[in-house]
């Protein structure tokens, strides 16, 4: 199935869950979901027969990098939230086909369910994009941090994230 | 009688762990209820540095990933970016890098094998496997000067092209090689403590080893024929003849460890012949006359997956339009492959552990990156 074809089953199945599906990147076309619907989305695009998406090939978390500085009507300013989006990137070793989804999420509460009882592979994928960008996955069995010590403060992949001074009390010499 | 479980701490400095590898074995005496790997301890913030780098200068950190396979690392980068720029590479450039990127894999699962039947007591077979692999390093030495971290495949291009003794000597170790794999297997393969050892331990259904995103030679032990050389093929892959080798329980059960050890025997050898028949038709050209000036990627995303010796090896890169990426995940074969071991070691004996870690064929410097 293309890309196409999918989004308007996805589109027929779950209406306003699915938000838009955006072709003019480069290589392949991203389709936009609601962070909370996921599992339900994922779920049926694995075992629907003419779907059959058993397999995750990657997930992983991104820092939007899109917090605006607004005026505001005083002439201060603030910023707006900004978005961290985590893309899921699936594949059908039966059918053949490829899809890319994409859920954003609020920037200073992120939060996304899980797709851990879908897929096992995204345990460890989801680990790491809560470790590196602080994103929250609902109902994930064990969320902890996977790559930096556990008990690091900060995630470091996120866009505005600033080296520690100290670390256990100890001078970080760079 | 009243029994606990008890936890058993297995690393992180432990010989058979292939690197800095904790693993929480919770066990009922000597059967196996949970292992809890905990990594990190090979973190070097990669993702993060290549965002402060340009897309030619992330190459080298690529090298620094899987350290054992780092030509396909380059390899599975340039592509992507390559696919993101629409560049298209000289044909000569195509087929050198098919070359190496199959001695590569060579190289890669010598190691494996190598090591595999180390963890298991079998000390002489890593040895050979490590005088045969040495061969395959001096022809990379020979080619661009290193010989563990090459950051040799460019953006559009290599950084060197092959000597001119490059084919001769690459026939000479083909023709050398070969039959050092039946030795290996006399050796070990077929040898019955190691039959013993691996047979029926560490078995892993097709449906849950794609469930649980194992790929590359793991998956196709567990009798899955999917090779993304085949089955999403890219670079000139299409133009060769080769086999895929899936696992078929000789000697046990589909999926166990001795099938995952077996495939990459059997991927060796259809390795030999892809280089001897792209060794042949290496056409002439520049094998720099596509390297763009200033790599700078127009706004978009890529994901573009090879497959790498320890399996699918994925680049997602993210570019904003400027020189540096926005973001470079890597999805590196291992880190999928370790965290299935919970699910694969549950119910075996603790050194059936270090057996089934040995077949999945691990490096922690792609796992932390």
């Amino acid at each position: 199935m293309t890309a196409e074809e999918i989004f308007n089953l996805l589109k027929e199945k779950f209406g306003d869950s699915i938000l838009e599906m955006v072709t003019d990147v480069p290589t392949e076309p991203i389709i936009s979901v609601e962070p909370l619907k996921i599992n339900l989305i994922t779920q049926f695009l694995r075992d629907s027969d003419e779907l059959q998406f058993n397999s995750l090939m990657n997930l992983s978390g991104v820092d939007d990098n899109n917090v605006q500085k607004v005026k505001n009507e005083d002439g201060s300013f603030s910023s707006t939230d900004g978005t961290l989006s985590v893309y899921y990137h699936l594949d059908s070793l039966e059918l053949k086909h490829k899809i890319t989804l994409k859920v954003s999420t609020n920037r200073n509460n992120p939060e996304v369910e899980s797709v851990t009882d879908i897929w096992h592979s995204a345990n460890w994928h989801e680990r790491e994009a809560f470790d590196m960008f602080g994103i929250k996955f609902n109902n994930h069995p064990d969320l902890t941090r996977i790559l930096m010590p556990y008990d690091w403060k900060g995630f470091p992949l996120r866009k505005d994230y600033e080296n520690p001074e100290f670390y256990e009390g100890m001078k970080i010499p760079y | 009688m009243k029994t606990e479980e008890m936890i058993l701490n297995m690393g992180p400095q432990h010989p058979s762990t292939h690197g800095v590898l904790r693993l929480e074995l919770v066990l009922d005496g000597e059967v196996v209820h949970d292992v809890k790997p905990h990594i990190g301890y090979l973190h070097r913030c990669m993702e993060k540095h290549s965002e402060a780098m340009t897309y030619p200068q992330v190459v080298p950190y690529t090298d620094r990933m899987d350290y054992l396979a780092s030509m396909y690392n380059n390899f599975g980068y340039v592509g992507a970016v390559e696919k993101l720029m629409d560049i298209k590479v000289p044909e000569r450039v195509e087929y050198i890098r098919v070359i190496m990127g199959e001695l590569q894999r060579i190289a890669s699962h010598l190691v494996a094998l190598g090591t595999f039947g180390l963890d298991l007591g079998a000390f002489t077979p890593f040895l050979y496997l490590f005088r045969d692999r040495e061969k395959i390093l001096d022809l990379f030495e020979h080619t661009c000067g290193a010989r563990l971290l090459y950051n040799y495949m460019w953006v559009g291009g290599l950084s060197h092209d092959i000597h001119p003794d490059f084919v001769r000597k690459t026939k000479e170790f083909i023709d050398y090689f070969r039959p050092t794999i039946v030795e290996l297997n006399n050796l070990l393969t077929f040898n019955k403590i190691f039959i013993e050892r691996t047979a029926n331990i560490g078995v892993c259904p097709a449906k849950e080893a794609i469930n649980l995103g194992l790929s590359g030679p793991n998956l196709r032990g567990s009798g899955v024929k999917f090779d993304l050389r085949k089955d999403d093929t890219y670079s000139i892959y299409n133009r060769f003849d080769f086999e895929i080798p899936v696992g078929e329980g000789r000697v046990g059960t589909v999926g166990d460890c001795w099938d995952r050890y077996y495939v990459r025997v059997q991927e060796v050898e259809q390795s030999l012949r892809i280089i001897e028949q792209a060794i042949d038709q290496i056409p002439d050209g520049d094998v720099k006359s596509e390297i763009p000036r200033r790599v700078k990627p127009p706004v978009g995303t890529v994901y573009h997956r090879v497959e790498a010796p320890k399996g699918e090896l994925g680049y997602f890169i993210i570019s904003d339009g400027s020189l540096n990426p926005a973001r470079v995940k890597v999805r590196a074969p291992s880190f999928v492959s370790l965290s299935a071991i919970g699910q694969m070691a549950k119910g075996y004996l603790v050194a059936d552990v270090v057996a089934i870690l040995g077949s999945l064929d691990i490096v922690l410097g792609e796992i932390d990156r």
